[in-house]
């Protein structure tokens, strides 16, 4: 495996405020627009975003986290049952404008799952989809991301991590790729 | 602590503490999920599960049917009385008849113990044990216990007390096993001729006082007594039982602290328990119910893994 940086800690917080200067655009002071991060690895960058939001408008954003297990299309077809994480929406979203949250956008099952999950809660006015990295050419889905933090040229073979301070003491997103490539 | 350990849900007697933890810990989630706005999840979408109900049953029965439904699996239902088996068909011709069905899962309930191990052998499908004649109700106990952890936080080292008819509830032996693997004290209090004899070597302490009993306790489970099980008279009258062995406000005020009270149900009310107790604050019988569906849906969830799509 080759590992390459494709944004190191201070490229990850630009990023983060310029998706942040984005949302105020359309969603002005937040007052009818929630964050749903969505479980395990969306809810860093939810979080992040929720703090960078509430600096800028000073105003608390509501922010929720969704499981997606049991609306994945892959059940039975693992080895193991997956062990879902926790869902954690304690307000209505009936009528909000959502913005589902995830730290890559790879094939798009999971946004299409997530899409599933979030009705479960009500009928929402609106849904978005954000994405701090977007994996070009490899979406299964006709599925998009509203707002993008990088997009980058991979193919499937190759995968994405991305580290958050919260966990590995610093901000960083790294593309493997095998060797031979 | 990432699947179970067996592929059949048998008895808790075969399950590890870490199965036990990982029911609990995927029930929390489908508790979070039959209290959205839309209970359903689409996960089973493509299973089939078979209802066997060789016994009469009415809150297991719809706390499976719920807990599949919300799972998005297809049911068929079976009940002993109008069925081919009083026709004579056997125990496994009926499974297998089912199983030409391409059903993926059976749940069981049967008058004899040993029925859903039996049909485990005899059959390659995944099987849930409802009740098995006096053996085990493993359901039962799970969503017992996980009702005391949501209760109390937590089952290690609280005193449990099970009173009732000990010799014929598959309740009590399930709950047993469950409350001793997740480190629970645990007491069996009734008459005499209602305790089996060898019930110490399960490692658990017999009263035959309720007083003493109650006392000793964080929680009491008080159990229905099985007049249908009952092939002589165990005691002399239900008169007489009520006396020495119900629940009611005069026992609870020997003790000054909160006793957790549960009830597998159907209750009878005014016998091993009055109303007033059973619907008092400390009483968690109607949670019972609701994580009855949850610890459920749990199981199906996690066994279903193992059943092969392709």
């Amino acid at each position: 495996m080759k590992s390459t940086e494709i944004l190191n800690s201070l490229q990850v917080s630009l990023t983060i405020n310029r998706l942040c200067s984005q949302l105020i655009e359309n969603h002005k002071d937040f007052s009818n627009s929630t964050l749903i991060g969505l479980q395990p690895n969306g809810i860093f960058l939810a979080n992040r975003i929720k703090n960078c939001l509430e600096k800028s408008i000073n105003k608390k954003v509501l922010t929720g986290s969704l499981d997606i297990t049991f609306f994945r299309d892959d059940f039975g077809r693992k080895e193991k049952p997956l062990i879902p994480s926790v869902t954690n929406i304690d307000f209505s979203i009936e009528n909000k404008k959502v913005i589902l949250i995830d730290d890559v956008f790879f094939t798009g099952r999971t946004v299409r799952s997530g899409l599933d999950a979030i009705m479960t809660f009500g009928r929402p006015l609106s849904v978005e989809f954000l994405t701090l990295i977007e994996r070009r050419f490899v979406q299964s889905l006709p599925i998009r991301a509203d707002y993008i933090g990088k997009s980058v040229d991979t193919i499937k073979e190759e995968k994405v991590s991305v580290l958050w301070e919260e966990e590995n003491g610093k901000d960083q997103i790294l593309l493997h790729s095998p060797i031979e490539i | 602590m990432k699947e179970l350990s067996v592929l059949n849900l048998l008895g808790i007697n075969e399950l590890t503490k870490s199965d036990i933890d990982l029911i609990f810990k995927t029930a929390d989630s489908f508790k979070e999920v039959i209290n959205r706005q839309i209970k359903k999840v689409p996960t089973l979408r493509d299973i089939t599960i078979a209802n066997l109900f060789f016994e009469n049953s009415t809150r297991t029965k719809l706390s499976f049917e719920l807990a599949q439904k919300r799972l998005s699996a297809d049911i068929v239902n079976f009940s002993a009385s109008n069925s081919s088996l009083t026709k004579g068909e056997s125990l496994i011709d009926t499974a297998n008849n089912i199983l030409s069905m391409k059903v993926d899962m059976i749940v069981m309930r049967h008058p004899h113990s040993g029925a859903a191990k039996f049909l485990s052998e005899k059959t390659n499908t995944v099987i849930i044990n409802a009740g098995d004649g006096t053996h085990e109700h493993p359901t039962q106990a799970l969503l017992d216990s996980y009702s005391i952890k949501e209760k109390l936080g937590g089952v290690k080292g609280k005193k449990v007390v099970l009173v009732g008819d000990i010799k014929h509830s598959r309740v009590a032996l399930s709950n047993i096993f469950a409350l001793k693997k997740l480190g629970a004290k645990v007491m069996v209090c009734g008459p005499t001729t209602l305790i089996p004899k060898y019930i110490k070597h399960l490692g658990v302490e017999v009263e035959h006082d309720l007083k003493k009993a109650i006392k000793w306790c964080d929680v009491a489970n008080m159990l229905r007594i099985q007049l249908e099980r009952q092939d002589i008279q165990y005691f002399p009258s239900i008169r007489e039982y009520t006396h020495q062995f119900q629940l009611n406000k005069e026992i609870l005020e020997i003790t000054k602290k909160p006793i957790t009270i549960l009830h597998p149900g159907p209750i009878n009310r005014g016998v091993e328990i009055t109303s007033e107790i059973a619907d008092s604050e400390h009483s968690i019988i109607l949670n019972q119910v609701e994580n009855g569906v949850a610890i459920r849906m749990a199981i199906i969830y996690l066994l279903a893994g193992s059943i092969n799509r392709s």
